[in-house]
């Protein structure tokens, strides 16, 4: 192998590449620039919705409000609530947003809480409605406070205490640190968003050094000059490798960035959010370890060769830039697939999975950015890449020899 | 110096039925001499140009290129041979001169010797004005010197050119035939491939005469003119490829795939 043509098609490639605006706009300008742009305005956004969703005093109707006096003056005692007088179309007024839930109580409540009968208090809800659910949430909250102060009374009355119908409480405690949180709940989406850069980053280029140069007619006139086959492929194929993980490498510094850049801008809000959150819940906010996040950007390395070297051969076929995008799209699809399946719950990564490509880095990307290292899995599934990786690049290679697709008419 | 032997490259068309583009093909090329192939449209002269160039391996058959075969050898024989065709671009993102240097280096110069190597080519082909500037903006005139640097920048033995006038004016076309006799005179050996009847006539010291995958006829315009009783190239030509009938019965398949 001739390492200086290597080197000598490779310079040329990249300075080709660079001089090319469809490049530079999809390795720098859309990762510097638009990923933030996305970023900044879904999370200033989004802050504004949840402030204003928690701001709104929900507008709730009570169904029956005489047929329990105590439970009206409850439900009207919580300042999270503002009360509607009733009217019969409630369903449809929750569902055209003019009230956020309703509350019916029976008839003869009263009467049925002091026969010991079980009356049944029904909350109308729009499910999967935050403002809606916020209500209800707030109702729920009164009417077990209420039913619990109704036992307590009972009890006393039979001169019973408390306990006797809670011998005991439950309390949930959360080992798992605030990395492992996060790395469940946006662990599989970090490898996800590596790979997918990484290919669509490599698909351009890949393109335009194969289709575009039929299509441009230069590669007839590479072809005829003393530079090898596998030298050519090499030198091509190191400017794609090189542009995608340029773009992963802007992109994910930009992401970063833009993530310290969000926190400063919005650090009173979302400090104040995440006490809310951390108060409701219980929980710690989530965390990603940096170091893991390294680790799955090695460990999508070879996967990037893979994708470089298959589009590679897939658009060295196509004679024009239009015929090879038509084949590059269902690669795009390979690669998001698997890694989506990996962001499934309960995908948990086994030593058949590991040699399955794209979901095998995700899964242990996954565990990764949680800051947990299973190096064997780890080996297992760097040195299968690599494996994959060299007989796509094998494949490149062979078909730049076949003279039926370098000259396909 | 080029020695064709039987040369024979079949393809295969989309319905798998078998064309013969070069079909047994023999010739021979001196140095110092410019060899015409003179054909129609699809009767083999891109795939013969195109075989000896390496670009595709005959199905049977022999050539040598400055003593290599095409086979065997054909990374030696890529060394000795400038290639230049209506369809050999330039990459239209590098200047003229990062044009040059590049397939310097992939033919193993160093850069010292591109360097002035280059600057003799831009003084001899008047390409001072835009040596630095990118060929995308090129007019037809300018590429056609860049590609003529290109193919010389190694200083190779022979020189192959495919159609290299097709779609170029009057002044750039002469530009090209005036090159190509340079090479005759530098020692060259050339082959040289057109449909243009004047150009063989004021060019070639040999024709070959090529329908259907074969040479029909060969030898220099004057024994051409004595074989076939005429003095017009056209009609020589004509009367080589068995009539005008048989020109349009050509449903021969193109043989070049471009």
């Amino acid at each position: 192998m001739n390492w200086n043509q290597i080197r000598t098609v490779y310079g040329k490639e990249m300075r080709d590449a660079l001089r090319d605006r469809r490049t530079l706009l999809s390795m720098l300008l859309v990762p510097a620039l638009v990923i933030p742009g996305i970023m900044f305005a879904f999370t200033a956004v989004s802050l504004k919705v949840v402030k204003k969703a928690a701001e709104e005093t929900p507008a709730v109707m009570i169904i029956g409000p005489g047929n329990s006096e105590p439970l009206q003056k409850a439900l009207a005692g919580s300042p999270k609530l503002r009360l509607v007088p009733a009217a019969s179309d409630y369903a449809q007024q929750i569902s055209d947003k003019r009230i956020r839930a309703a509350v019916e109580i029976p008839p003869g409540f009263e009467a049925d809480l002091a026969a010991n009968s079980i009356a049944t208090v029904k909350i109308y809800t729009y499910e999967g409605e935050m403002k809606s659910s916020f209500a209800a949430g707030e109702i729920d909250r009164i009417l077990r406070e209420f039913r619990e102060a109704a036992v307590t009374r009972k009890l006393g009355e039979r001169g019973l205490n408390a306990s006797f119908v809670r011998p005991f409480e439950i309390k949930r405690q959360n080992v798992a640190p605030p990395e492992k949180v996060g790395g469940n709940l946006f662990g599989g989406f970090v490898p996800y968003l590596l790979i997918i850069l990484s290919v669509v980053g490599a698909m351009y280029p890949a393109i335009d050094l194969t289709a575009g140069e039929k299509e441009r007619g230069t590669m007839e006139t590479i072809l005829c000059s003393p530079v090898g086959r596998v030298e050519l492929v090499l030198g091509k194929f190191l400017t794609v490798l090189t542009i995608s993980l340029s773009t992963v490498v802007t992109s994910i510094t930009s992401m970063a960035l833009s993530a310290v850049g969000l926190v400063h801008l919005f650090a009173g809000k979302v400090g104040a959010g995440a006490k809310a959150v951390n108060a409701a819940t219980g929980q710690q906010l989530p965390m990603v370890d940096p170091v893991g996040v390294l680790g799955v950007m090695v460990m999508v390395l070879p996967l990037a060769v893979v994708f470089s070297a298959l589009l590679f051969s897939v658009s060295l076929f196509a004679k024009s830039h239009k015929e090879a995008q038509t084949y590059a799209s269902p690669i795009l699809f390979l690669t998001i697939l698997p890694a989506m399946a990996a962001m499934l719950p309960g995908v948990e990564l086994n030593a058949k999975l590991a040699l399955i490509p794209v979901l095998n880095v995700s899964l242990i990307g996954k565990e990764m950015v949680s800051g947990s290292f299973r190096y064997d899995m780890m080996a297992l599934i760097f040195g299968s890449s690599c494996l994959y990786g060299a007989a796509a690049l094998a494949v490149a290679v062979r078909l730049f020899n076949r003279e039926s697709v370098l000259f396909r008419t | 110096m080029i020695e064709a032997e039987g040369l024979t490259k079949v393809f295969r068309d989309k319905k798998r039925v078998e064309v013969r583009a070069v079909d047994g093909v023999s010739f021979r090329v001196e140095p110092g001499q410019i060899y015409g192939l003179l054909g129609a449209n699809g009767a083999g002269k891109t795939t013969t140009l195109r075989l000896l160039a390496t670009l595709l391996k005959p199905t049977s058959g022999a050539a040598t290129v400055a003593g290599f075969d095409v086979v065997r050898q054909a990374h030696e024989v890529r060394k000795q041979v400038g290639f230049l065709a209506a369809s050999t671009a330039l990459y239209g993102r590098l200047t003229a001169r990062e044009t040059i240097t590049y397939f310097g280096r992939l033919n193993g110069l160093g850069d010292p010797e591109i360097a002035v190597r280059t600057r003799r080519l831009t003084e001899e082909l008047d390409m001072g004005e835009f040596i630095d500037r990118r060929t995308d903006k090129f007019s037809t005139g300018m590429k056609q010197k860049v590609s003529i640097a290109r193919t010389l920048i190694h200083d190779p033995a022979v020189m192959i050119f495919d159609e290299p006038t097709l779609g170029l004016d009057v002044l750039a076309a002469r530009t090209i035939v005036r090159f190509i006799r340079d090479c005759r005179e530098r020692g060259k050996t050339v082959i040289y491939s057109t449909h243009v009847m004047s150009e063989v006539e004021k060019l070639c010291d040999v024709i070959g005469i090529v329908h259907g995958g074969r040479i029909r006829a060969e030898g220099t315009l004057d024994a051409l003119r004595a074989r076939f009783g005429q003095r017009d190239m056209e009609e020589i030509f004509v009367a080589a490829v068995g009539g005008e009938s048989a020109l349009a019965r050509q449903d021969v398949p193109p043989a070049t795939t471009r």
